[in-house]
């Protein structure tokens, strides 16, 4: 009887690691930035870039930091739900226009809306490096005190905004 | 003429490579540069190093890392500087810790278990064997069965 059992025993165990496998996102990668202060950049506006725009100067406020491109499709995808996220809560949208041109961004944003706040230039991917950015889009969450408190890799969906970014946001806002 | 042609043709492959190539200060630091690119892992293309990858971030980390290289910072240093962005899943070598202990105990976890099943098998035949007693009167045809050989 022994000898019937345990090969099922074991067939199960097998199973049950391999049906959880299936379900892990392997380009999730967690990211070694959360609950440590965001990354310090200095980037020129996009749509004025004679400015610059610091982390400092967004301390005492809780913003999402969204990381764009023109040429990135997936960014297409993610567009509409940006842009009724922000008509439905008032908030502190940064994009980040990584490796793009200025032109063809500012294009994208007028053919499809713009729900940032501000986007700043990032033309060289330096600024997504530190923020170690692999894939575009990415979404972080910084809180009040200039931390980040979440990272959401690949587009946003709405079902994204409603379970993990809005929660997120209005407890992170509660917060001193 | 042909031969112009050729050398022409030879030229100008040389350029097209000399873009890519990479001007180091000297041979060790050459050494080095290979060793942390082939180190660490691209994170777009997840089973190529960003030393083989085509992906446009590892040629911005291989960049990241040679002007670090040029700027005289250690391998240390870059390693730390790559982890500190993303994680020790950039590192094809990641360091022992609590996170990274079944990663690394998980192997040797499988093949202990492995060998000790085996020496069970092996134990459980051999006990087996060592419990099979010949009747005495099997043995008496065995013995018969020998001797009519013999006779043939």
């Amino acid at each position: 009887m022994l000898k019937y059992i345990i090969p099922l025993i074991i067939f199960i165990i097998m199973a049950v690691f391999l049906a959880i496998g299936l379900h892990l996102n392997p380009s999730e990668i967690p990211s070694p930035l959360l609950n440590k202060p965001a990354p310090v950049f200095s980037a020129k506006q996009l749509d004025a870039p004679e400015k610059v725009l610091t982390p400092d100067e967004l301390k005492g406020k809780v913003w999402l930091f969204n990381v764009w491109a023109s040429w990135c499709v997936s960014c297409r995808q993610e567009h509409p739900v940006l842009n009724e996220f922000v008509k439905q809560q008032p908030i502190t949208l940064i994009g980040l226009n990584y490796k793009d041109e200025p032109d063809a961004a500012k294009q994208w944003l007028a053919d499809l809306g713009n729900p940032y706040t501000m986007s700043i230039m990032d033309n060289d991917g330096r600024i997504g490096i530190d923020w170690g950015v692999y894939g575009v889009p990415e979404t972080f969450v910084i809180d009040k005190k200039g931390l980040v408190r979440h990272k959401h890799t690949g587009p946003v969906t709405m079902q994204a905004v409603q379970d993990e970014l809005l929660p997120l946001i209005l407890q992170l806002q509660a917060e001193p | 003429m042909r031969l112009l042609l050729l050398l022409s043709l030879l030229c100008s492959v040389s350029t097209v490579l000399a873009i890519d190539t990479l001007r180091f200060d000297n041979a060790t630091q050459q050494a080095e540069y290979e060793n942390i690119t082939s180190e660490l892992r691209c994170l777009v293309c997840q089973n190529q190093t960003i030393a083989d990858s085509n992906a446009e971030l590892a040629a911005d980390l291989r960049k990241q890392v040679y002007e670090m290289l040029q700027q005289g910072r250690s391998q240390d240093e870059i390693l730390r500087f790559m982890t500190d962005r993303y994680g020790d899943f950039v590192l094809y070598n990641p360091p022992f810790k609590t996170k990274t202990g079944v990663l690394w105990l998980g192997p040797i976890v499988f093949l202990i278990v492995g060998l000790a099943s085996v020496g069970l098998v092996i134990r459980h035949k051999r006990k087996n064997k060592l419990e099979q007693t010949v009747a005495s009167t099997d043995l008496a045809k065995i013995r018969q069965l020998l001797d009519e050989g013999e006779d043939v």
